[in-house]
């Protein structure tokens, strides 16, 4: 690459990539900005009029609005907490050496292969519903009553379903994170008197931060926009108890066929996201520049 | 106090027997090298004395108490490791620190034996960086550090020094010596390098398969090693070997010539041959020369000598410095 020659070549290479890529994030985002200031509802298709902020204005001030924004916070919050915790735990576990231990890991894994909607109509009929669920079935067992998971606990459900789904994300990259540490360090460690728990605060935490960020970053990403798993459990209620922002403008754009309404919702995700990505790499960002 | 005493340890892995039974005596205050090619099991045996591997059998004793079973962290020993083991997040400080932070000293008493071990050291300047902000002898010395620092009975080295370059390896070597001459502690010092091992030693053990060859001072193996493989492994460069009609004559299945103790002659001598290669030192030449009837032959000659690639020349080994093996490889007294 320090000809001319190379540097233009590679430029005109790297152009169709570079052009698909720009074209395909800035044209959603610039009709979603347009439609966020018409008033275009598919009701009334032929009546399509500039709005102004009155799709802001109408959004937030719309009762669910801090309510999901609540919501978005607690689910995503608690589902880092269980899958970076639990991952820990189990790759932990399953780093031991132990008979059967690739079909141990493959089955730890294997939940992340199953697609979203799946999984949460399998947690919702099968797991989870207070007639025919297993849950159910072991209350009854203890002779207590089955619990009504999503009536009562509508997003700690739905908690319980996606951490389960990224368990296995966090697990494996926390894993290969644990096979990388350096075996003469932990003799070291054990030789200077470190017990395991010991070890385990003062070696395996601190080598293992790298990971639990990227962990964290890339979940952050994906469960803002955590949406199929509640359209098909609970699809928002009771009331708005399991909405999050995605969902809120799921609703107001295709139940309430307000686009407008809808892009403007966007928008402020879109942003509200930025703020939190913000936050994060402040506060744990730092870990990857090492 | 750190007297260390092997009773009949052996140990497996699975099916690969790598240490049969050794029997070893180490006194206090003893300088004592294993040495061995790779894969003869020293860095197990070493491995064994630390307790980072469990014994398949015998007993290993310190200071006459039995710690076979002891977690390595009880049995009162210090490791430097060959990656020296740093914890890359902690400060040079914490690193020296960690063992008397686990053995829950109060603050003031682990700030004072840190500075004392960084003045030792010459790691003052250095104590608020990170490993990775040292070179490699400073990392060395930071791991030496960390195990002085608890006052061990003895420490051990795992081939400490295989990592650092020709120049700075001198250097550490003498820096080892010299702190065991003011610790005056035991030391088990693992190494493949014989220059290491004849440097530093007050005792050396020979390692191959996992059997000890032979146990002694440095001098005592250099001049009478008690079989063929000690005798090829200890000097360099090594031991010729010559066996057949020559070896015959001094009653012997295979005589050893060390190449310090062979006459050049461009005139006359026991043994013709040509020079092959002339590798000059400066201060010394090494030559290889294919002696007739024999085979490959090493010598080393003064500086000076002018001798070159394809000379004849004429090789005579000095009477009194022949080594005697018999069939089985064993010296003849």
């Amino acid at each position: 690459m320090a000809t001319q020659n190379t540097k233009t070549l590679a430029r005109l290479m790297m152009a169709p990539a570079v052009i698909v890529l720009l074209v395909w994030m800035v044209v959603p985002l610039a009709m979603t900005l347009w439609y966020s200031f018409q008033n275009y509802n598919l009701l009334t298709p032929q009546n399509v009029s500039f709005a102004g902020f009155f799709n802001y204005v109408y959004f937030y001030t719309d009762p669910a609005f801090f309510e999901s924004i609540w919501n978005t916070l607690v689910l995503v919050l608690g589902v880092l907490l269980i899958t970076v915790i639990g991952g820990i735990a189990i790759a932990l576990l399953i780093d031991q050496p132990i008979f059967g231990q690739g079909i141990v890991r493959i089955l730890v894994i294997s939940p992340f292969f199953v697609m979203p909607p799946v999984a949460a109509l399998i947690w919702k009929n099968m797991i989870m519903h207070p007639g025919y669920g297993v849950l159910a079935d072991v209350a009854r067992f203890f002779g207590a009553q089955p619990v009504d998971w999503f009536a009562q606990y509508p997003l700690f459900s739905i908690i319980i379903i996606v951490a389960w789904q990224w368990l296995p994300f966090a697990t494996l990259i926390l894993l290969t994170a644990l096979q990388s540490l350096d075996s003469e360090q932990k003799e070291a460690a054990e030789m200077d008197g470190a017990n395991a728990f010991n070890r385990f605060i003062y070696l395996t935490l601190p080598h293992l931060s790298r990971a639990i960020t990227v962990v964290i970053l890339i979940q952050t990403i994906f469960l803002l926009g955590i949406y199929a798993e509640i359209l098909v459990t609970t699809n928002g209620g009771p009331g708005y108890a399991s909405t999050n922002l995605t969902f809120l403008i799921y609703r107001t754009a295709r139940l309430g066929y307000d686009v407008g309404g809808g892009a403007a919702g966007g928008i402020i995700a879109v942003v509200l996201a930025n703020i939190v990505a913000i936050f994060l790499m402040r506060a744990v960002g730092k870990n990857l520049d090492r | 106090m750190g007297s260390i005493t092997l009773k009949q340890v052996s140990k497996t892995f699975g099916e690969a027997k790598v240490i049969p039974s050794i029997d070893l005596e180490i006194n206090d205050g003893e300088f004592v090298v294993f040495v061995g090619p790779s894969g003869c099991g020293k860095s197990t045996l070493l491995r064994l004395i630390a307790g980072l591997e469990d014994v398949s059998g015998g007993q290993i004793l310190i200071d006459g108490k039995d710690v076979t079973r002891n977690a390595p962290a009880e049995r009162g020993l210090a490791m430097v490791f060959q990656s020296y083991a740093l914890y890359p997040h902690m400060s040079v400080r914490n690193n020296i620190a960690f063992p008397l932070k686990m053995a829950k000293l109060d603050k003031a008493a682990i700030d004072k034996k840190v500075e004392d071990a960084a003045r030792v050291l010459n790691l003052t300047d250095y104590l608020e960086r990170r490993p990775s902000q040292l070179s490699g002898g400073q990392r060395q010395r930071v791991a030496i550090g960390r195990a002085i620092v608890r006052e061990p009975s003895a420490f051990l080295f795992d081939e400490p020094l295989s990592n650092l370059d020709a120049a700075l390896r001198g250097t550490m070597r003498l820096e080892i010596s010299e702190l065991h001459n003011t610790l005056k502690t035991t030391m088990i010092y693992v190494t493949h390098d014989q220059v290491e091992a004849m440097t530093m030693a007050d005792k050396i053990v020979v390692l191959n398969r996992g059997n000890i060859e032979q146990v002694g001072s440095p001098l005592d193996l250099y001049r009478s090693p008690r079989n063929l493989f000690v005798a090829g492994f200890i000097g360099s460069p090594r031991m010729n070997f010559v066996k057949g009609e020559n070896a015959r004559s001094h009653g012997a299945h295979t005589i050893g010539v060390r190449p310090e103790h062979i006459d050049l002659s461009t005139s006359a001598g026991a043994w013709r041959g040509t020079v092959g290669v002339a590798e000059h030192l400066g201060s010394d030449t090494f030559l290889h020369v294919n002696a007739d009837g024999i085979g490959t032959l090493t010598a080393r000659v003064g500086g000076d000598l002018p001798v070159r690639h394809g000379d004849q020349v004429y090789l005579t080994p000095q009477e009194g410095r022949i080594h005697r093996f018999d069939d089985k490889g064993l010296a003849i007294k």
